[in-house]
């Protein structure tokens, strides 16, 4: 045992040391590495605090509706919270990378794909991240065949899906001649995000309270306290009154006799700190969000860029202006090397993909494209990567950075607390696995974003349509819970019958 | 890799849940508890950290105690008092 525990301390300092001696290396080749740099250490530090707390979203509504848990809830709604302060804090100081998404029903249908996905995959985007840091197999497969590779193709396809779009979707997105016409030639995808969802409107509350010029008073009032603070209040006495009043006011009576008020606004409390490190992690994840925002925000400022891929170009891996009017010649072809040859690492619009704060399924994206393209596949002929995200070799992504971070971070926790313990999937985890994994990845890009960047962020950053996606995951939860309850009843029935 | 529910002894169950992960633990706990009495004891060994904390508050809700709690090379162990 104590062997054990030297062995995972050992590993705990082999693992920091090396991303020690990444950050180093990188510095010492450019100083804009630094970009780099920042999101390794920020993911490396939600890595941390989702081991440590549990912190994984599919659990909020899935423990609810399977085992009156909710544990989970709480923790997401105290997060949300305290990042909404600290959003509203850097909005107003003109300090912030936030924007919202265009508002639409798209994003409760996709919201309730990625709920299923979640909950049959045994973790959200961001969980199954930390997962894989605890040696969890099966969040290895729903990260790579799921969330990377059936998430990068999903965007790609075309042939018989072109013919699902409707005419109304072709036309707009043919119309917008600033998208070379290569990208656009087929792909059901490209057509959904040009001809579709860029037509919706985007908002937040602190424009439409203020009439869309916001000052300091719109975000506090607008974004977090009615988009953020007072829906998760009202979320949290509902999880109180429908799992928890019920056993705790019986407690209370048997006590005292006879309960009022103070007793309920106890019970609320004792829900609240009855996994005391899960909500510790939630207000420290609420917190660390904001200051992630700040300090991407800050390099942006003193490198003078708004994205990474900037940075890119000047390092000399970026688009190469003089050839780029090549790309919209309507004779160009689009094969991957002459498209590469003028790109680079980043898009036609000289970015990648370079969020600004705490993200998961782009990213997860991009690597899943690296991987199809070094086997031949064109994924540069998309929206999505062509023209969006960017392809970056993987050492040069930023936002694949902070994900590989949420890995190593949670590793060295679950090393550091000897929970660390590899576990390839046997027998039916296969199917959980890769069928969660792919039904989060087809539900995060229509939605541009997972429980991360399509609720957590938005729904904090003063955006609606973060909470819409959220009431599409507790739906796709609540039916993946259905499921496996039907499952497992099976499975229990055959056992008890042979006892 | 099968979940394995055996009776024990007069009034104490095992249920094997090693190799699954979330939220496979939680959900047969709880499917094993509603199919015992009160004052049975059930012994859960699961290997999924993130399930502790969920049967853990899952118990204290429902009335259920926990009588023992250990861990075994990286398995977790839990004995639980049906209430």
């Amino acid at each position: 045992m104590e062997n054990l525990e030297k062995r995972n301390e050992m590993w705990a300092f082999i693992i920091t040391g090396v991303l020690i001696l990444i950050s180093f290396i990188y510095y010492s080749i450019n100083i804009y590495y630094i970009y780099l740099i920042v999101y390794i250490w920020f993911g490396f530090a939600y890595g941390m605090m989702l081991q440590y707390g549990r912190f994984c979203f599919a659990s909020a509504s899935r423990d609810l509706f399977a085992a009156g848990v909710p544990r989970m809830a709480v923790g997401i709604m105290i997060a949300l919270i305290f990042f909404s302060i600290v959003q509203a804090i850097l909005s107003a100081t003109n300090m912030s990378t936030f924007h919202p998404a265009p508002f639409g029903i798209h994003m409760l249908i996709a919201g309730t794909i990625f709920g299923l996905g979640m909950v049959l995959a045994g973790g959200c985007a961001s969980g199954s991240l930390y997962k894989i840091g605890e040696g969890n197999g099966t969040s290895i497969l729903a990260v790579i065949f799921g969330l990377s590779l059936g998430q990068a193709i999903f965007v790609d396809v075309g042939g018989i899906f072109d013919k699902l779009v409707p005419q109304s979707w072709t036309e707009s997105a043919l119309s917008k001649k600033w998208i070379p016409s290569y990208i656009l030639k087929s792909g059901w995808f490209d057509q959904y995000l040009v001809g579709y969802v860029w037509n919706q409107p985007q908002y937040t509350i602190a424009k439409l309270i203020s009439g869309g010029n916001p000052k300091a008073i719109h975000y506090f009032i607008g974004n977090s306290l009615i988009n953020a603070i007072i829906p998760a209040i009202l979320i949290l006495i509902v999880v109180y009154i429908k799992w928890v009043r019920k056993g705790f006011i019986k407690k209370r009576r048997k006590q005292k006799g006879t309960t009022g008020l103070s007793d309920e606004l106890a019970g609320i409390w004792s829900m609240i700190t009855a996994s005391k490190r899960t909500s510790l992690m939630g207000v420290l994840i609420g917190i660390t969000a904001g200051i992630h925002i700040l300090a991407i925000k800050a390099m942006q400022v003193k490198f003078a860029v708004n994205n990474f891929g900037q940075l890119l170009t000047r390092m000399g891996h970026g688009l190469d202006f003089s050839a780029k009017s090549k790309l919209y010649d309507p004779a160009f072809t689009g094969t991957l090397s002459e498209i590469k040859k003028i790109v680079g690492d980043v898009t036609v619009g000289n970015t990648v993909f370079d969020p600004g704060y705490w993200y998961i399924t782009s990213q997860e994206a991009q690597f899943g494209a690296w991987i199809l393209e070094k086997l031949g596949w064109n994924m540069h002929d998309n929206m999505f990567f062509g023209f969006v995200n960017g392809i970056p070799e993987l050492w040069r992504n930023p936002a694949l950075w902070m994900s590989l971070g949420i890995i190593f971070g949670s590793m060295v926790m679950a090393r550091l607390q000897n929970e660390f313990r590899f576990k390839w999937p046997r027998g039916e985890l296969y199917v959980w696995g890769i069928v969660g994994g792919l039904l989060m990845g087809f539900g995060s890009r229509p939605s541009l974003g997972c429980n991360i960047g399509a609720f957590f962020i938005r729904a904090a950053g003063g955006d609606p349509n973060g909470w819409v996606y959220g009431a599409g995951m507790v739906l796709g939860a609540f039916l993946g819970v259905k499921f496996f309850n039907w499952w497992t009843e099976r499975k229990m029935a055959k056992e008890m019958a042979e006892l | 890799m099968a979940m394995k529910f055996e009776k024990t002894g007069d009034g104490t169950y095992m249920l094997d849940v090693c190799g699954f992960v979330c939220p496979h633990p939680q959900i047969y706990t709880k499917k094993s508890l509603e199919k015992m009495k009160e004052g049975e004891i059930l012994e859960v060994i699961f290997d999924n950290p993130s399930s502790k904390e969920t049967i853990t508050q899952m118990c204290e809700q429902a009335g259920h105690e926990i009588l023992e709690e250990r861990t075994e090379g990286g398995k977790i162990i839990l004995k639980i008092e049906k209430g």
